[in-house]
């Protein structure tokens, strides 16, 4: 069901940007044949890449995930780039990152906010856990020709292990490892989290906790919180830029050994950002922080408000724009 | 990756090590199954008294169409997520849904069994003497058995292909194997899971339409 709106969004996504690049390029003939390339093999953007990257001074495309907390991101960059007075093409909630990369490869696509962490197994899946700092260097060679890394941010959006702070009360913990010995646990998450590296086997190989997964599919959304406040579990999977967590007063437990993935926020952008729009973009990455990335998620889950004033508020408060 | 996800779908299913263990295909058929019963038995209880009540007295008739044509629109997948807030994860929240998903076909079964049979009949058992739960257990019932059958019919097959939802929060089943392919692109899997619940509706839904021959009055059926 989710893939099916998502794929929905997404045609109706890349079948825009060829039509926009077709138009933009004024070379080619048949705008709906560039559209219908793009969307039927998810790859065939060689055509538009001639077109995207060679524009000097055309539109910067700026995509994002279909997660509300990405777009908010990406609209980040977005006003920064227009505050350099680039013009920018908004390409927000493509959905998953085996459809939006190749656009990004090909050229329709040259700024989108990514998760370190998650990326590098895009390329790599065998990838195993490691610094932020390690993360990003190999995610710099994995990367195809044409695309490159900005720095990271201290901002990062990662799985975790959460519980109650009474629960951490009761057992002094602080980090996974103070689970071990703790008979009986359970961890609300998605049931894919029972085959992740950092699940149950991991867990058991890197801090020698035993836990037993409890599916709960709304990837840490309302379900998994309540599951953790009602007692149902004893621990969660929830997203660490997740303003549940403070909300409920949840304690995500520190992860010395880095068996969790690190995600922390960097932008991948194509040949097509020049010095000026990468400078722009480096000071957004620098200005935000864990905290902010949680208070501009706030923003839009508890005063629903849209990613333009967030980011627009944001940017104005750290003087970014 | 690039093979028929079907043929990798059936060389999933005859892995022989799926076939054992508590998240084997075995067991987790068999919690499928029960989730299953379990709601279209909770539902009968509450629909098929109902519906034998309106069938029977002719009153309330409008209302229980009306009602069960508006529980059919739910969609379950909200239900599950709305019960699951109210009373948390496990295995009541699903139920609910399923019960709410099987009483339309429960109701509409019971009072059309009732109804079906013929007037002449029921004022001929009566001009005999017979009380009316004489009346309604012994004609009218006999004589609407396979539609009443054939509502239990409608209201399994769509709960057991339905009960791949319990899994959403927190429970077992076979939608373990469903939502697990997704999110971990295992589409192989992800098949396997719904061939397996695509098997299991038609079986039961085999199994139904043979009750539902079998309990036919004589007289009634075709020769």
């Amino acid at each position: 069901m989710t893939i099916h709106s998502t794929r929905r969004h997404l045609l109706a996504a890349i079948g825009a940007g060829g039509i926009v690049l077709g138009t933009a390029a004024c070379g080619t003939s048949d705008p709906f044949e560039d559209a219908d390339d793009t969307g039927g093999d998810g790859s065939g953007g060689s055509g538009a890449s001639d077109d995207g990257s060679g524009g000097a001074g055309g539109a910067i495309a700026i995509g994002s995930q279909a997660y509300y907390s990405n777009e908010i991101i990406a609209e980040l960059f977005a006003q920064v780039l227009e505050a350099e007075g680039l013009t920018v093409d908004r390409q927000y909630q493509i959905g998953q990152r085996e459809v939006y990369m190749p656009e990004l490869e090909g050229g329709a696509l040259d700024v989108l906010p990514e998760y370190i962490g998650n990326l590098l197994q895009h390329y790599d899946p065998e990838a195993a856990s490691a610094t932020p700092e390690e993360i990003h260097t190999a995610l710099g060679e994995a990367l195809p020709d044409g695309l490159r890394l900005l720095p990271f941010a201290e901002a990062t959006d990662q799985d975790s292990y959460t519980t109650t702070s009474d629960f951490a009360a009761e057992n002094s913990l602080t980090a996974i490892g103070d689970l071990a010995g703790i008979e009986g646990l359970q961890i609300a998450a998605n049931s894919e989290f029972e085959v992740r590296p950092y699940g149950p086997e991991g867990v058991k190989e890197v801090y020698d906790v035993d836990v037993s997964v409890v599916p709960v599919e709304d990837s840490g959304g309302p379900l998994t919180v309540q599951a953790l406040t009602d007692g149902d579990v004893q621990l969660a999977n929830i997203y660490t830029s997740d303003p549940a967590i403070a909300a409920n007063d949840l304690v995500v437990l520190e992860d010395p050994e880095a068996l969790i993935l690190p995600q922390n926020v960097v932008p991948v952008v194509s040949e097509n950002v020049d010095e000026t729009a990468e400078a722009a973009m480096t000071a957004v990455i620098e200005a935000l922080t864990a905290e902010d990335l949680i208070e501009l998620n706030r923003r839009s889950v508890e005063d629903q408000a849209s990613s333009a004033d967030i980011a627009a508020q944001w940017l104005g408060e750290k003087g970014l724009v | 990756m690039n093979e028929n996800p079907f043929a990798e779908a059936l060389a999933w299913l005859a892995e022989p090590t799926r076939w054992s263990g508590a998240s084997g295909i075995p067991a987790r058929t068999l919690e499928h199954l029960g989730y299953t019963a379990l709601g279209v038995a909770v539902a009968a209880l509450i629909a098929i008294p109902l519906g034998l009540l309106v069938g029977h007295t002719g009153r309330g008739k409008s209302l229980a169409v009306a009602a069960a044509g508006a529980a059919r629109a739910l969609p379950t997948l909200g239900l599950v997520t709305l019960f699951a807030l109210l009373v948390g994860i496990g295995l009541t929240a699903p139920l609910l849904a399923f019960v709410v998903l099987a009483i339309p076909s429960l109701l509409a079964g019971a009072y059309s069994a009732i109804e079906s049979a013929d007037p002449a009949t029921v004022d001929a058992a009566r001009a005999q003497g017979m009380t009316e739960w004489q009346i309604l257990t012994r004609v009218e019932l006999p004589l609407g058995m396979p539609l009443l059958i054939g509502g239990f019919r409608g209201a399994t097959v769509q709960v057991v292909a339905t009960a791949m939802l319990a899994a959403y929060v927190g429970n077992g089943g076979l939608g373990r194997y469903i939502f697990q392919g997704l999110g971990t692109q295992n589409y192989p899997q992800m098949i396997a899971g719904s061939l397996l619940v695509i098997a299991l509706a038609l079986l039961l839904d085999l199994a139904l339409l043979l009750g539902q021959r079998l309990t036919a009055p004589r007289g009634l059926r075709p020769t």
